[in-house]
């Protein structure tokens, strides 16, 4: 049988107990995959690569200045949620993101968490993601964080831990969206039977949210792209289509009188709400980085003006820096007066003193991340380290605390995943998005991202990861 | 309906020309390589006149030595240093797609990315070794009409549409009057040969070429010079014509414009209503009285400044930069 050779230890297995028990949220599917010929699997498992080929389905690699395009390699073996479990993570992410929210607005205007005392003043104020030029602004409807993509991992008892909240333009939505159609050719009756909850109502709600955002019958809304060389241009190109708005490029637009313009074969059209794919410090070479070629000169004028929106809004990165994320418990407490529902990571902050000695001490058994960092990039991981690189991170620490933080190893939980000759657990993380416009909506399914070297922790597709469809059941 | 972004309209239309680029040389290939096997034995292949036609002759000259078969089919198809070359076109195609990928449909999309693998796949195959690569060329222009189809019932006839069509038009609009140009000119036999089995084989093929052998037949019957210039410069039914494709490329400014009445509203309407009107009036006669090769000539400078108007009027954006610093002062 297929699965008589699958074995996991130590960490939590999303479709078998520690007793070697299919789970039973699962169990449909082992039935189906049981009477599946491995070689009709195996050639499932081949195809879903020229699909994605065919598709277009790809990111671009740089290296020596030649493009290459390639794929994110997609596990048919999908990730099954059921729903009394999903049910508890959407409440916990919807509190979550609420909070953040809620936090955003303060910090940017009356600062009340930082006067108590709950968040300290200074790692608000020195985060470099702190931006100036947002303070004393309320975007429309006091929303910041229009789109978040949470980062979740569980640990071995199976518990559900948030990784990161990605706050700024979280990425890969589009990756779920297609992988769900390839993965339904793959399995077409399993999908009625276990009762998976439909993704491809995303476009209209992300739509639905951004028109939301003006007070306008029907607004002109873009989607702003840095180009077709940007790694997740893919991407940027298929929710402008999937949503049926213009895909624009800062050269694309112009600012006169405080409002934003396209250039069109017809001359000046106004638009009223961009969903931003670049950095917010890229937006406007007048008000941020002058060097920035992507952006559009006088845009954050406009904004300030409230003659254009942002989803997001410029300023939230700062909610995304890894020291905050450790407070993210207590901006919950202070703002909502509730537990949160879903714990954090328990972190160290090197900037404290107690917490940067234990860190020194115990390097070996942390995780080391920077601060700003995403994708993988500027993070140690302590037992798979060198002793050479322990040395190097510690000096980083010491050099500058406040741009470190530490985490213990987590074990990550495993799902089956096709290798080479068998079917194997790999480890898994889980990226859920979450829409805030008029409610606070979580989409039912996920990216589920694996790592696909036997024991690796690294699901970053930038360092050898794929991705898995995540089916969330209705029960 | 918004109004295009002139990046986006510039990329259909380059999509649009680039398509037609790729088919007619699928085509010349195959038209060519069909004539070779008819010619008599000891005779020379003939690979020189077609890449004259592309206007790429003396780039070839300069990387190849000889007009071998497999060199001429490398330098038309696959030679990613030659701009043209259908590799190149149906690259360029595909980038420009991907560019506006979300004003395309879903299946013109995937499409026309099959077309590329397939195409890279055909280099990664060596095609131009091959001893009969035809049904390469043949599926690659089966491919591209499979797009036209799609594009015919699917896409909305808006601006997009017609932006695509305009640079559809105009390149064939191009194609024509240069296979014209060079191939009359290597027909014109010395007067023994007129007539002769070879002569018809290759003004058949000049026919094939673009796809109007048929067509030819039935409207003009007799084979000869004249009437084959008259069909494809004059036709105002053939659909590959010149005549017909600044018909329609005209008929696409006005979808754009949005203008109906008389004369023009801007200055690609004015150069494209002048060239068009001149060729129907124009009879047979007046196209050889002038001189075919000057005739083809200054249609096809006439094309090119429309093309760079077409540029002017619609493509070109303001930079952003520039216009801010004028604000603010």
């Amino acid at each position: 049988m297929l699965f008589d050779t699958y074995h996991c230890s130590g960490n939590y297995d999303e479709m078998f107990t520690p007793d070697g028990e299919c789970r039973d949220h699962y169990a449909p599917f082992k039935a189906t995959l049981e009477h599946m010929p491995k070689k009709k699997l195996y050639r499932l498992q081949h195809s879903t690569g020229k699909a994605q080929m065919a598709m277009g389905m790809t990111f671009n690699v740089y290296h020596d200045n030649e493009g290459l395009e390639k794929i994110l390699h997609l596990d048919i073996v999908p990730r099954i949620i059921s729903g009394a479990e999903w049910n508890r993570l959407e409440k916990g992410l919807e509190q979550r993101i609420c909070a953040l929210n809620l936090f955003l607005q303060d910090i940017y205007n009356d600062r009340k968490i930082l006067k108590d005392g709950i968040v300290p003043k200074e790692l608000i104020l020195s985060s470099r993601d702190y931006l100036e030029p947002c303070v004393g602004l309320t975007p429309p409807k006091s929303i910041w964080c229009h789109i978040t993509g949470t980062d979740l991992v569980r640990d071995e008892k199976g518990k559900f831990y948030v990784l990161e909240d990605n706050l700024r333009c979280p990425s890969g939505v589009s990756y779920l969206l297609e992988s769900r159609e390839i993965v339904k050719r793959a399995f077409p009756e399993l999908f009625n039977k276990l009762g998976v909850r439909p993704v491809s109502d995303y476009p209209i709600k992300l739509l639905n949210m951004l028109q939301s955002l003006t007070g306008k019958e029907r607004p002109t809304v873009g989607l702003l792209t840095p180009g077709v060389y940007n790694s997740a241009y893919f991407e940027h190109s298929y929710l402008a289509q999937q949503m049926g708005v213009e895909l624009v490029t800062g050269a694309d637009l112009m600012v006169q009188n405080q409002r934003v313009y396209m250039q069109t074969t017809k001359g000046l059209e106004q638009i009223d709400v961009l969903y931003r794919r670049i950095d917010d410090t890229f937006l406007d070479p007048l008000t941020f980085n002058p060097n920035s070629l992507l952006g559009i000169p006088g845009i954050f004028d406009a904004y300030r003006a409230g003659n254009i929106a942002f989803a997001n809004a410029p300023g939230t990165g700062v909610a995304d820096d890894k020291a905050v994320y450790a407070y993210v418990p207590d901006i919950i407490k202070y703002y909502l007066d509730q537990d949160p529902i879903l714990e954090n990571v328990p972190t160290y902050l090197c900037e404290k003193q107690d917490d940067r000695q234990y860190v020194l001490d115990n390097i070996h058994n942390l995780v080391v991340k920077e601060t700003n960092a995403a994708g993988g990039y500027g993070m140690l991981i302590g037992p798979k380290a060198t002793v050479a690189d322990h040395e190097k991170f510690r000096a980083l620490i010491k050099s500058n605390p406040r741009n470190y933080i530490a985490q213990p190893t987590l074990s990550l939980s495993t799902v089956p995943t096709i290798s080479k000759e068998n079917i194997e657990p790999r480890h898994v993380d889980l990226r859920p998005y979450i829409l805030y416009g008029d409610k606070i909506e979580v989409l039912p399914g996920a990216l589920t991202r694996v790592a696909l070297v036997k024991g690796s922790l690294v699901v970053n597709s930038s360092q050898g990861g794929g991705s898995k469809d995540t089916w969330v059941l209705y029960e | 309906m918004n109004n295009m972004l002139s990046r986006v309209a510039d990329s259909i239309y380059w999509l649009g020309r680039y398509l037609e680029r790729a088919e007619n040389y699928a085509r010349f290939i195959d038209v060519n390589y069909n004539l070779m096997l008819d010619l008599p034995p000891g005779m020379d292949e003939q690979w020189e006149p077609l890449i004259a036609v592309t206007g790429d002759l003396e780039d070839y000259k300069k990387r190849h030595p000889t007009s071998d078969r497999k060199s001429a089919i490398f330098f038309l198809a696959f030679d990613e240093e030659n701009p043209n070359s259908l590799l190149s076109s149906i690259s360029r195609a595909r980038e420009n797609a991907r560019v506006v990928r979300e004003n395309l449909n879903k299946e013109t999309w995937e499409k026309l990315n099959e077309v590329y693998l397939q195409a890279k796949q055909g280099y990664k195959a060596k095609i131009w070794q091959m001893d009969d690569p035809r049904g390469f060329f043949i599926h690659i222009k089966y491919a591209i009409q499979l797009l036209y189809g799609i594009a015919d019932t699917t896409v909305a006839r808006t601006e997009a549409w017609y932006f695509n069509r305009l640079g559809q038009y105009l390149e064939r609009a191009d194609k024509t009057s240069r296979v014209l140009d060079v191939k009359y000119h290597i027909l014109l036999p010395a007067p023994e040969e007129v007539g002769s089995p070879l002569d018809y084989l290759h003004w058949m093929a000049l026919l094939k070429s673009v796809s109007g052998f048929n067509t030819y037949r039935r409207a003009y019957g007799k084979i000869v010079p004249h009437g084959v210039v008259e069909f494809l410069m004059l036709d105002k039914f053939f659909p590959r014509s010149t005549f017909f494709c600044l018909t329609e490329a005209e008929e696409c400014l006005y979808k754009i414009s949005g203008y109906s009445g008389k004369g023009f509203s801007n200055s690609t309407e004015k150069y494209m209503g002048e060239l068009r009107s001149k060729l129907e009036f124009a009879d047979i006669n007046d196209v050889i009285n002038k001189g075919l090769h000057e005739y083809i000539d200054d249609i096809q400078i006439k094309i090119n400044i429309i093309s760079n108007t077409i540029h002017e009027n619609f493509f070109m954006t303001r930079d952003n930069l520039v216009e801010q610093k004028q604000v603010n002062e």
